[in-house]
């Protein structure tokens, strides 16, 4: 006989897998329905990340909300956890008169097929085979020499988001214009101002190089530097897999709900910066909202005073970027994803894991990170590269 | 030259030697080896592939239980497709396959996703193939799928019987009063009996084409519909040409109009059923009150042909149940196990039993003008079948919608 419950509160799913015995002690009545309820551990999106459609198992109807499967990033090239803290430096080649260093940096363009959710795989366009495309770090007044190659099946450039001569701004039909497949290009400038920068291609037609994949972070390190801190890179993107105008998943760093299954690893207490940067195309607008914490909101990341204080969601239209920044006050996960919920349920939507130092090492194995991860994202600053 | 003839055998009606089978084998055999050279190489055509092409059609959508669809999967594309990943409401959510989420080329799957569904809402259902194809779906009123037991079975079961037995006889209990009625008014009441017919046949045909639609691309849905309307009717009118010498008997012309009605009913039933299960209609009592006086006409023309000779009241019954009880196996069917390749099946044999009977009832007027020396088509027939055609028209008001 099933329980008499009210319609609704009887009808609660268990995790099949190993949860079984669980399942059977729902009772024949009411009360021991509830009880055996709040005896069984709640399943998480996390723990039913594993899983796959083909297996064995029940999901719960109100926590299954996520994509199914686990991505193969070794296949992919690149890993969105990786990407957070995977800062390119260029190689220091020399100084200038005035002290500031030289950096060069290679970037070639190209087509690769990319999964951008468990199983579901989308025709990208990439620079250096990854999406989004190496995040460029360096410090304001550093030359840079942007060596740009196209091994692409359609002429692309590079536009960087920054003062620079129009010679070197990387728009088709202007100057230089687009960087045919075979061809190469080197843009050169002065890294200014210092901020939460962007490039992208700026061939035409520009919404379909956009959303394929071409664009990446660009982050110039104020002289001084930054408080020290985590640091993480965000980009906000989205994909049209069947080329409607309209985004079929949604994502920070490519890969929908990834930090659903893998929550980013930060300490109690420590200050957390993130890099946030809106690429999504077609859509008018994103935005960041972080669970149970309120952060400093620097917009393109110009100033050292942030420009908006205590808040604890921030918008960004197409190209728009800045920089949070958070402490968190007591462990546990905490949610983080798009104030537009369509957005949050098509891929963008995370967690972060806040644990107490002394647990930090046993958070970073739990989702597969180690310690260069962690020296990476606590070591960011290119002004501490070049000291 | 002209005169020697060259291929005597050829003619001649003898019985096929051993070696003139192996000799229609030999286009067989070549074709198998065409077949394998295109399938080992390519046959030069590799070049010529064009992109992949992701094709799948979603059979139906249930609703078994609260947090849970179930999804029926037919891939009726040339290729295998993968589905990952599944929408509802442009939200993606766990599920499970089975047997998989790689569907070969007219295979099945059935998905199981786990979403808190909204009772009398609607849902729309996108799977994402894993080229990042979207087929969509749609739940118009989101209504828990009846599981069979046996209250709701009865209940169905009603609901055939207000729609085709009960109408059906109250049509038939008309017949003492047809009996007594002129010749004049019978050949009105049998013109009338062929208008209501046609637009049997014309209903029949629409009903079939729209589970047509819905048939995944290779059951070439339309063509069989007609292909088999069209087969019935000449296997019908080659059954009829058995009794050949004697004139085909009223009583047989009556049971083929009930045959016909019934497979409409049927068709009806399956529509009633399905609509229930999937909650797209509000089956209020107005609808049932509207199909009994729409089918009430029905009786009518199965009484029409027998005037002239009473059967006795086992045959009544008989063709009550003929034509009147598919409304309730057609409920039940539609409202438990709906298939749509059987539904569009069924009313495609449907249409060619009815457009046999229009035939078999013309010939009846038409025999009846010729004693009386009438043109076929006078004042009354004509009128009669404009009567029937228009009253089928107008209390299908109070069931389309």
């Amino acid at each position: 006989m099933q329980p008499s419950t009210p319609k609704g509160f009887s009808r609660r799913r268990f995790v099949g897998l190993g949860l079984g015995g669980a399942a059977a002690l729902v009772g024949t009545t009411v009360l021991q329905a509830a009880q055996a309820q709040a005896n069984t551990p709640t399943p998480t999106p996390h723990d039913m990340g594993a899983m796959s459609p083909d297996s064995e198992g029940e999901y719960d109807s109100h926590t299954a909300a996520m994509l199914v499967g686990a991505v193969d990033h070794e296949r992919n090239g690149f890993d969105p956890m990786q990407m957070l803290v995977d800062w390119d430096y260029g190689s220091q080649t020399g100084a200038a008169e005035n002290g500031s260093a030289i950096r060069e940096y290679d970037v070639s363009a190209g087509d690769i097929e990319i999964e951008i959710a468990p199983g579901l795989f989308f025709p990208a366009w990439a620079y250096n085979a990854r999406v989004p495309g190496p995040t460029i770090r360096c410090v304001e007044g550093d030359h840079l020499r942007i060596h740009f190659a196209n091994y692409g099946s359609h002429p692309h450039t590079m536009h960087f988001h920054g003062f620079h001569p129009a010679e070197m701004d990387g728009v088709s039909g202007e100057y230089r214009g687009a960087v045919n497949p075979g061809d190469s290009f080197t843009y050169a400038f002065d890294a200014d101002p210092f901020g939460c920068h962007l490039y992208h291609c700026h061939a035409q037609p520009l919404k379909r190089h956009i959303h394929k994949g071409m664009y990446g972070a660009f982050i110039i390190d104020p002289l001084e530097g930054r408080p020290p801190a985590r640091e993480l890179m965000m980009i906000m993107n989205a994909f049209d897999t069947n080329f409607d105008g309209g985004n079929e998943i949604y994502a920070v760093n490519t890969v929908g709900h990834e930090f659903m299954r893998r929550p980013i690893p930060i300490k109690v207490g420590e200050l957390v910066r993130i890099y946030l940067i809106n690429l999504v195309e077609f859509d008018l607008i994103n935005s960041f909202h972080l669970h149970a914490h309120f952060f400093d909101y620097y917009d393109t990341g110009t100033t050292l005073q942030p420009t908006s204080r205590m808040i604890d969601t921030i918008a960004q239209v197409q190209g728009q970027r800045g920089i949070l920044e958070f402490r968190s006050r007591y462990p546990g996960r905490y949610m983080f994803h798009a104030h537009v919920s369509e957005f949050a349920e098509l891929g963008w939507m995370g967690f972060f894991n806040a644990v107490r130092p002394e647990d930090y090492d046993a958070a970073l194995a739990e989702v597969g990170l180690d310690e260069e991860w962690d020296y990476k994202s606590t070591h960011g600053s290119a002004v501490e590269q070049e000291a | 030259m002209s005169t020697q003839t060259t291929t005597p055998e050829i003619s001649s009606p003898g019985r096929l030697s051993g070696a003139a089978w192996g000799l229609a084998l030999v286009p067989l055999i070549l074709l198998g080896l065409v077949l394998t050279y295109l399938v080992v190489t390519g046959g030069g055509l590799t070049e010529l592939s064009g992109p992949p092409v992701e094709q799948v059609a979603i059979q139906r959508i249930t609703l078994p239980e609260a947090g849970i669809i179930q999804i029926e999967i037919v891939n009726d594309g040339p290729q295998t497709v993968t589905l990952p990943q599944v929408q509802v409401d442009d939200a993606y959510y766990m599920f499970t396959a089975e047997p998989s989420t790689t569907i070969p080329r007219l295979g099945r799957a059935t998905f199981t996703v786990y979403y808190p569904w909204v009772e009398e809402e609607a849902h729309a259902i996108a799977l994402v193939s894993s080229l990042g194809t979207v087929f969509a779906g749609e739940i118009p009123a989101a209504v828990e799928t009846p599981a069979l037991s046996l209250g709701l079975f009865l209940q169905f079961g009603l609901v055939g019987l207000y729609v085709g037995i009960v109408p059906i006889t109250l049509g038939l209990l008309w017949y003492p009063f047809m009996r007594r009625l002129s010749r004049q008014a019978m050949q009105f009441i049998l013109s009338l009996t062929v208008g209501l017919l046609i637009y049997l046949a014309v209903g029949t045909w629409l009903d079939a084409n729209e589970f047509a639609a819905e048939l995944p691309a290779f059951w070439q849905g339309i063509p069989l519909v007609i292909f088999v309307a069209l087969t019935t009717l000449g296997a019908l009118l080659v059954i009829g040409r058995v009794q050949r010498g004697r004139e085909i008997s009223p009583l047989s012309i009556a049971y083929r109009i009930a045959f016909g009605i019934g497979l409409h009913n049927l068709g009806e039933g399956l529509a009633i059923g399905a609509a229930f299960a999937s909650g797209e209609a509000a089956l209020g009592t107005f609808l049932i009150l509207g199909f009994t006086l729409h089918n009430i006409t029905e009786g009518v023309g199965i009484a029409a042909p027998i005037v002239r000779q009473n059967p006795g009241w086992r045959h009544f019954v008989l063709l009550v149940l003929v034509s009147g009880a598919p409304a309730i196996i057609g409920t039940w069917i539609g409202g438990f196990a709906f298939n749509p390749v059987l539904a569009t099946l069924f009313l495609a044999i449907g249409i060619g039993a009815i457009l046999q009977v229009v035939w078999e009832v013309g010939k009846l007027m038409a025999r009846d003008a010729v004693k009386f020396s009438q043109p076929i088509i006078n004042r009354v027939s004509l009128s009669g079948v404009v009567a029937g055609i228009a009253i089928m028209y107008v209390t299908a008001f109070m069931v389309k919608f």
